[in-house]
């Protein structure tokens, strides 16, 4: 079977972030540019289709030529491709524009399978996954915990606030992963050398045959005018026990008014 | 130009995975494995699925055709967290499997090196006895006698790493062969007339497997013979220079381990209204173990790069190891110092690297056997 793993190139998850004012984009100067932590259990999922269903696995970047090492990352679990899709009109893409140029490039694939982390830790919208299955008129399986594969079927458990769904699709179909999927492994030294020597193959929108106005800043749907710096933190109400049991009647009464219970 | 001091991307990022893995899987049990002086086998078999224990050996035995620089890199983030897994790699790659790679026949490495550079089974090498380790020749008594095709082994061997894991499978060991002459030899565990004694009770490197071994009778084939008969003496020599570039990194692993630590405490910790790093007293410690890592870590590179480029390196080896070791000792006590009562339990890396930071100074030849090397090597 045949697997596509779109990642993305994020800021690093831990690092302290800042918008650039000049173009309300983020300043990548100010932050490590790392390969989306939520892509991991993606790029697992498809290592482990490649050791159970023999998979052959492509991974896919939607970003600027300075990306590439995070495709190269990625290629580094074992993966045995890479396409990355890099032009300067697709800078400030929103969710939808991202999703287009995704769309289009998957169009040109042979696939079975699109497996996506559910989101990014970046942007945070989990629209993509869902947008990119809409635009091929592909079944969509998100917020899989579990996912099996049976013969030209997968399986999958949808995560929800109340435990799971078990939802099943006709392959090709498109699938996004949360974290409670597996435990990803680190790649091996073997894998991060042979990263090196994997094929990639660089497309523009053109290649795609992606208009410039659809993607992009002037494609987008929804932009940024202002923001500001996050407020610094507050300092929280603190309920001492006095040994009478108020104390939690004033957490409860707490609760309440949060409206957490 | 001819003057670089980075590392190639690949290194870095494989620098990289192996620090996080150190940071994420290692650092959070290293405290209790350590406590219950555990030899952690389910992290090592991890380390083998990362391909640490394959680094500088050849794919056609399932190494990572890497160099020795990475593997220095991989012991040093890995001792960074915790020295007796750090030790673990370093003895696992540099005395157990290094010695048939690098002097065993075409058979010998088929039949052993394998298993060992996949990390699924781990080798010791066996130089050390009762009677010494420094003066190897005044010191060795264990014996190897002729018998048919056979060799008969009888004798000792103390403080031998990873010589009693449920993973061992080989102890390379030294012998007389005869008068005046030393052969390395291949000593499968499971072999009868061969036992492991009872771990030590080390003062550090807990999780570390370290024991006495007793032959009584030993009777290997000939062709475990590794290389050729009477070789032994050249063959450890070697093996242990290139074991003082490794233990430099470990060094230099504890020694920014207590950095990293000290950095992060010293902006926690509050005395006297501040956080503690902001008195100049604390803050001039830490400084100077950044010093001392900075320095270290740029001999054992060197010394590392002279061995890469087919220069001599015995000499670099030995002042990397000497300074490193001695640098860790003083890093381990200081950091101690910063975390005050703190650092004076087990449940802290500085307690912990207290304990493992002495053994440095020991190991793969003493200090004194440093400064013996180096002066020597100045035509005293």
């Amino acid at each position: 079977m045949k697997v596509l793993v779109p990642v993305k190139r994020v800021p690093d998850t831990a690092g302290e972030k800042k918008i650039d004012p000049n173009d309300n984009t983020v300043d990548r100067e100010s932050v490590e540019s790392v390969l989306c932590p939520v892509n991991e259990f993606a790029i697992e999922e498809a290592v482990r289709l490649k050791e159970s269903h023999d998979a052959e696995v492509t991974v896919l970047l939607v970003g600027p030529e300075s990306a590439q090492p995070i495709v190269r990352k990625a290629l580094s679990y074992g993966l045995d491709a890479g396409l990355q899709v890099t032009d300067d009109a697709i800078a400030g893409s929103d969710a939808l524009g991202t999703a287009r140029v995704i769309a289009k490039a998957l169009e040109e694939q042979e696939f079975d399978l699109v497996l996506f982390g559910n989101q990014s830790t970046d942007a945070r919208t989990c629209l993509v996954p869902a947008a990119v299955a809409e635009l091929l008129g592909l079944p969509s399986l998100t917020y899989a915990r579990h996912l099996e594969i049976d013969g030209g079927s997968v399986t999958v458990h949808r995560e929800h606030e109340e435990g799971w769904d078990v939802v099943t699709s006709q392959l090709p179909a498109v699938v996004s992963v949360v974290e409670a999927i597996n435990e990803p492994r680190y790649p091996s030294f073997k894998g991060i050398m042979a990263a090196k020597s994997k094929p990639l193959d660089v497309r523009s929108l053109a290649d795609l045959g992606v208009e410039p106005e659809q993607v992009g800043a002037n494609g987008a749907t929804a932009t940024m005018y202002e923001f500001k710096d996050r407020p610094p933190k507050e300092a929280g109400t603190i309920v001492e026990d006095d040994g009478t049991g108020a104390a939690a009647a004033q957490l409860a009464d707490w609760m309440t008014e949060k409206k957490f219970v | 130009m001819g003057l670089s001091f980075g590392l190639e991307p690949e290194q870095e990022q494989f620098r990289q995975v192996v620090a996080r893995f150190a940071d994420e899987v290692i650092a959070p049990a290293a405290a209790d494995f350590n406590a219950e002086a555990r030899f952690p086998v389910d992290i090592v078999r991890r380390m083998g699925e990362m391909g640490l224990f394959g680094i500088p050996f050849s794919s056609a035995y399932g190494g990572m055709d890497g160099d020795y620089l990475t593997l220095c890199l991989a012991i040093e983030e890995i001792g960074r967290v915790d020295q007796s897994l750090g030790i673990t790699l370093e003895a696992g790659v540099g005395l157990g499997a290094a010695p048939i790679d690098e002097f065993g026949t075409e058979e010998q490495k088929q039949r052993w090196l394998p298993e060992l550079v996949r990390g699924e089974r781990l080798g010791g090498f066996g130089l050390t006895e009762s009677g010494g380790g420094s003066d190897v020749f005044g010191s060795t008594r264990t014996r190897a006698v002729r018998d048919g095709d056979d060799w008969v082994i009888d004798g000792d061997k103390q403080f031998i790493t990873n010589a009693g894991t449920e993973l061992t499978s080989v102890v390379t060991i030294t012998a007389f062969t005869g008068d005046g002459e030393m052969t390395a030899i291949i000593v499968p565990v499971d072999t009868p007339g061969f036992s492991v004694g009872r771990p030590y009770r080390k003062v550090g490197w807990h999780a570390s497997d370290t024991r006495e071994l007793t032959f009584d009778q030993v009777r290997v084939p000939v062709a475990n013979t590794l290389g050729e008969r009477g070789a032994g003496f050249r063959q450890f020599l070697k093996t242990l220079d290139d074991g003082r570039i490794a233990i430099s990194a470990l060094a230099v692993g504890l020694i920014q381990g207590c950095i990293d630590e000290c950095v992060r405490y010293g902006r926690e910790r509050e005395s006297f209204g501040r956080p503690i790093g902001q008195h100049q007293a604390i803050a001039f410690k830490i400084a100077d173990l950044e010093v001392a890592a900075q320095t270290a870590r740029q001999m054992y590179r060197y010394a590392c790069w002279r061995k890469m480029t087919g220069l001599t390196y015995k000499r670099e080896a030995a002042i990397a190891k000497l300074y490193a070791s001695e640098q860790a000792v003083t890093a381990a006590r200081e950091a101690t110092q910063v975390f005050g009562g703190m650092g004076f339990t087990t449940e802290t890396r500085v307690g912990r690297f207290y304990q493992d930071a002495k053994i440095l100074e020991i190991g793969e030849g003493t200090s004194e056997v440093q400064r013996t090397l180096i002066s020597r090597d100045l035509g005293l």
